[in-house]
């Protein structure tokens, strides 16, 4: 495996004409990954309009950019991206295919692995190089438990969890090629048709994932109202509301709002958990916060053992004093 | 119409942390003791979707559901739950060696037996299982056998010979369609699922159960388990957490609010 290494290649998704930040952090990572077992770190983008994105790839880590920049690479689809990455898979031969654990990177990842016959790790938390072979950390049993497991063939497919690495600071100074990938793709071999796109309507404010307070709202909430008094703080500190897994079930709140194994990662400078339990399948989603604050009637609940600080109480008569206080700060 | 749900039996993954223990030097799980194993519950939402198809196309359809493990030791538990469900029929790999073998050699298994069941219109499973938490399976197994997948299912339907399906995203939902055969992953945002019935699960015990060694299936040494494994577990563990929780107190919930708030505003969050 450590023979012909050829660096990683990071396939990085594009939103808006930008790199998303989890295709930055992960450079980060490739940069660290080839910086310890040598080889290069390649960057590959599709989508349209990609005609800045190479350079600013490259001041964040990459020595090569591939752009794949066509109108059917628009939005996401596996069965589009797959004949021209498993392309470059094989011509470049490289040692790690790093994936962002995103909605698309999760439907992606195994299926590159099978088509080149390689074993693929998911939800990825860390890449280290011990004896010149990539060992992967990933959580399982929802969360509770890590694991790290090496793969016998090369490249070893993984796909990354969102805010679990730094991006590096973007220079100028670096330099390096980006080409334009020849596309494969026969249109014919795409089985699957999209037959439309419902977007459901945009909560406004700031986007879960960049804000710099999350408030995520649980069954202890006691209801659908809980969230607009959530909503309200959110808006006041410029903050997003989130939920766990149990409150979308009950259709409290929209399912966009689903923090946790099966939903968005944040990592915000201040998670307020308030009426979850901090099951861990939900702690997975928000375990990186820098801060955790939870607020639960049950003084045993798990979420404190996260949590650097703990209010015991009733979060239907602590919520609204707390916008009143916010309101009275501000003021 | 055949439909075949792939399905895993697991420690019911609902248990408290403080239960959860780990073997460090076996790297497995300690099962907790008295503890009966589970459908991981995403595939239980498999055969919720499976058995709504059934259920529109009305008594006298032609659809066959079976459902499809692969068990090391004796794990029959998964089977009786999908039978007690509603589904047909079900077959099991009885594969000695397979547990621990990950979702490379699972995938390989199973798209085999469900080659070897034949004529597979529609192949659900869940979006992953609950403990390993992968979500490769499905996707391998679509692979495997050529033919279009498409992940993360809240409705499924089928109609002469084609699947529609609406996926879950993170702001909305996709509808995707696809010809048969096809596989499906199904999320958790299908919903409810129903409940054993008194008479399903009397009639379960009477429904078919095939039970195939690898050999039946033509799958050899090599395909198999540790030999087939492409991965190494290197370490597992249950991660430290360090964190010392201070706790607010106060009188009132406006008292408990205002130093929150105080908190916040030093913080520079205000």
């Amino acid at each position: 495996m450590t023979d012909n290494n050829n660096g990683v290649l990071v396939v990085v998704e594009v939103e808006d004409n930008q790199p998303i930040d989890l295709g930055l952090e992960m450079l980060a990572l490739a940069r660290r990954l080839t910086d310890s077992m040598g080889g290069s770190v390649t960057a590959v983008a599709f989508g349209t309009g990609l005609e800045t994105i190479g350079e600013m790839l490259i001041a964040y880590g990459a020595d090569r950019v591939l752009i794949n920049d066509n109108q059917i690479f628009a939005n996401f689809h596996a069965e589009a991206w797959l004949p021209d990455l498993a392309k470059i898979v094989a011509e470049l031969a490289p040692t790690i295919v790093l994936i962002g654990h995103s909605e698309s990177g999760t439907d992606l990842a195994p299926r590159l692995a099978f088509r080149l016959d390689v074993d693929v790790a998911t939800g990825c938390e860390s890449i280290d190089i011990l004896n010149g072979r990539p060992h992967m950390t990933r959580s399982c049993f929802g969360g509770l438990a890590r694991e790290v497991v090496t793969f016998s063939k090369s490249p070893a497919v993984a796909t990354i969890r969102s805010k679990s690495q730094q991006p590096l600071k973007p220079t100028t100074e670096r330099s390096g090629g980006v080409e334009n990938v020849i596309s494969v793709l026969d249109v014919n071999s795409i089985r699957t048709r999209v037959v439309s796109r419902e977007q459901e309507e945009a909560v406004g404010g700031v986007k879960m994932e960049n804000a710099k307070i999350v408030i995520g709202g649980g069954v202890g909430l006691g209801g659908p109202e809980g969230f607009k008094t959530l909503n309200e703080i959110a808006e006041l500190v410029d903050g997003a509301v989130g939920a766990s897994r149990a409150a979308c079930d009950l259709d409290w709140c929209p399912r966009s709002y689903q923090i946790g194994l099966s939903g968005r990662t944040v990592a915000p400078e201040l998670y307020l958990a308030v009426g979850i339990s901090g099951a861990s399948h939900h702690m997975a989603g928000c375990g990186n916060s820098k801060t955790i604050v939870s607020i639960n009637s049950d003084p045993k609940a798990e979420i404190f053992k996260s949590s650097r600080f703990g209010i015991v109480g009733n979060s239907q008569e602590i919520m609204p004093a707390l916008a009143e206080e916010i309101r009275k700060l501000k003021a | 119409m055949k439909i075949v749900v792939c399905v895993k039996q697991i420690q019911n993954p609902e248990i408290p942390a403080a239960q959860f223990r780990i073997d460090e030097e076996a790297k497995v799980l300690i099962p907790v003791s008295g503890l009966s194993p589970v459908l991981s519950p995403f595939d239980e939402q498999a055969i919720e979707a499976a058995l709504r198809i059934r259920d529109r196309a009305g008594e006298n359809s032609d659809i066959e559901i079976t459902v499809v493990t692969i068990a090391s030791k004796g794990s029959r538990t998964a089977i009786k739950g999908a039978l007690a469900l509603g589904a047909d029929n079900a077959v099991l790999l009885n594969e000695p060696t397979f547990d621990g073998s990950g979702g490379y050699v699972t995938a390989r298994n199973l798209a085999e037996t469900i080659r070897a069941i034949g004529d597979v219109d529609l192949i659900l499973t869940g979006r992953q299982a609950a403990d390993g938490d992968a979500g490769v399976v499905g996707l391998g197994i679509a692979e495997i056998l050529d033919i279009p997948a498409i992940t993360f299912a809240c409705d499924v339907q089928t109609d002469e010979g084609v699947v529609t399906v609406k996926r879950v995203l993170q702001d909305g939902i996709e509808t995707v369609e696809a010809d048969l055969p096809a596989l499906v992953t199904i999320s958790n945002e299908l919903g409810k699922v129903r409940h054993a019935s008194m008479r399903e699960t009397m009639r379960a015990a009477k429904k078919p159960v095939k039970e195939w060694m690898p050999e039946d299936i033509g799958l050899d040494d090599n395909q198999v388990s540790s030999k087939a494994m492409r991965h190494e577990l290197q370490r597992l563990y249950i991660p430290v957490n360090d964190i010392e929780c201070e706790f607010i107190d106060g009188d009132t919930p406006a008292e408990i609010a205002a130093t929150l708030a105080q908190h916040m505003r030093q913080a520079n969050l205000i």
